[in-house]
């Protein structure tokens, strides 16, 4: 690790750099709608041992990309958090029950996305929101379980996202969760595929910088569902880390398997402080 | 002048194509470097310069490289690759582009001449499991050999 350090000090000793003024993440602050402030940099958690920073993704985005988020008339994520409010009120399954049921108004919720993934204690294991949405609907609803992945899905962690924005991402690391929060750890250290990447390299390592046309950020993931502008559509957390695996060339994991849900609640973690965004815009 | 060159190093390329190529568990490194050429046959650097840009080598995604500069999107994760020749023998260069790591430790720096030792190998980008079948580098030996005789050329003093 020294000589690469070395090796890469001796060549901007002896090379002069192209001035690409791109690095860092920029200045920018921002407030949705006017009236819900983003937290989008804050002192790192002791936890997370190599930053002492961090910061959202939204910071490392363009002023274009940025502006989509600043108000929820541009947002197009928006739309998604809109039809998971139809199906919020909706009857559906055996039970003849609506999440509003017993749940009340969306915004009832609030809170609830800056904790999860969370120890269950019940299912004794650590879930993340769309395991509990599926829980619902399958035992309280008697209905029909989500595609983890799906558009359904992804709208409803969406609308439950939304009504927690500005609230401070706080899941619990220690307790029972604890061991899955170790192996989430573990697996963001790992280098995977033919390229042998880890989270680490690119969003630990070398955030802030140029990947060919990419601005690398921190990966973190507080402003999930995320909707990319790149599929126009909103994409879940398992989902992105999906096509980041993929991207080392290794085989992936699956959307909502253990491996992934360790990952989601260590990296979750890793942005404790930072604001709830979902549902976020990015490239 | 350089077409020319470029030109004639193809006719030598051509004529010793059957040369045997080192296999990548077979490839002997001192020091990080790797004194013999891989593939037997001299490399091409304009077909390097092309592996720079694209493909399993898409070297600029990290690296900058003025000579390169028509082409658009230089990463900075690695070192800029301006006069790299005058700071790396032959040998080290093609040590390195073939196995970073051996050199410099937990390098970021992909492995393009290896085909063992890895965790949850895939079948390129697909997400799937690599199966039974040969793991290919994700250079040939020829590759590589063209990447480093494009290296070779960028010198400053």
């Amino acid at each position: 690790m020294k000589k690469t350090t070395a090796f890469i000090g001796s060549a901007a000793a002896l090379v002069l750099v192209p001035g690409l003024a791109l690095s860092d993440p920029d200045e920018d602050s921002l407030t949705i709608n006017g009236d819900i402030p983003i937290v989008t940099q804050t002192d790192a958690p002791a936890h997370t041992e190599n930053l002492s920073e961090i910061y959202s993704g939204w910071r490392f985005r363009s002023d274009e990309t940025q502006a989509f988020q600043m108000d929820d008339f541009d947002n197009p994520g928006m739309i998604g958090v809109e039809n998971a409010a139809v199906d919020w009120e909706t009857v559906d399954g055996s039970a003849g029950k609506s999440c509003a049921n017993c749940h009340g108004a969306p915004e009832e919720m609030a809170g609830v996305r800056a904790v999860y993934p969370k120890w269950n204690e019940e299912m004794g294991k650590v879930t993340t929101l769309e395991m509990e949405v599926n829980n619902c609907r399958e035992t309280r609803m008697g209905a029909k379980t989500w595609k983890y992945t799906g558009g359904d899905m992804t709208d409803m962690v969406a609308l439950i996202s939304s009504v927690s924005r500005g609230m401070p991402v706080n899941v619990e690391i220690n307790g029972p969760a604890k061991e899955t929060w170790e192996q989430g750890k573990e697996l963001y250290y790992t280098r995977t595929g033919q390229l042998e990447l880890s989270c680490a390299n690119c969003h630990e390592d070398s955030y802030g910088m140029m990947i060919r046309a990419d601005h690398l950020s921190q990966g973190q993931i507080n402003g999930f569902p995320t909707y990319r502008l790149k599929n126009t559509k909103l994409n879940s957390v398992h989902a992105r880390f999906k096509g980041c695996v993929r991207d080392t060339r290794a085989q992936t994991y699956k959307p909502g398997s253990p491996e992934f849900i360790a990952l989601e609640l260590y990296v979750a973690s890793r942005g404790n402080g930072l604001s709830v965004e979902g549902p976020s815009v990015r490239n | 002048m350089k077409h020319a060159l470029i030109g004639l190093t193809a006719m030598l390329a051509a004529s010793t194509a059957t040369a045997e190529s080192v296999k990548p568990t077979d490839v002997v490194f001192v020091d990080g470097a790797v004194e013999v050429s891989l593939s037997g046959v001299v490399g091409d650097p304009a077909s390097g310069a092309e592996i720079m840009n694209k493909g399993a080598g898409n070297c600029i995604a990290c690296h900058q490289v003025s000579a390169l500069s028509h082409l658009a999107f230089h990463g900075e994760i690695g070192p800029p690759l301006d006069g790299v020749a005058d700071r790396w023998s032959v040998a080290e260069l093609r040590g390195i582009v073939a196995n970073a790591k051996v050199m410099f430790e937990g390098s970021l720096m992909p492995s393009f001449y290896k085909t063992e030792g890895f965790v949850r190998l895939g079948d390129a980008y697909t997400g799937e499991a690599h199966g039974d079948g040969d793991v290919q580098p994700l250079l040939s030996a020829q590759q590589i050999e063209d990447v480093v005789a494009f290296l070779v050329t960028l010198k400053e003093e």
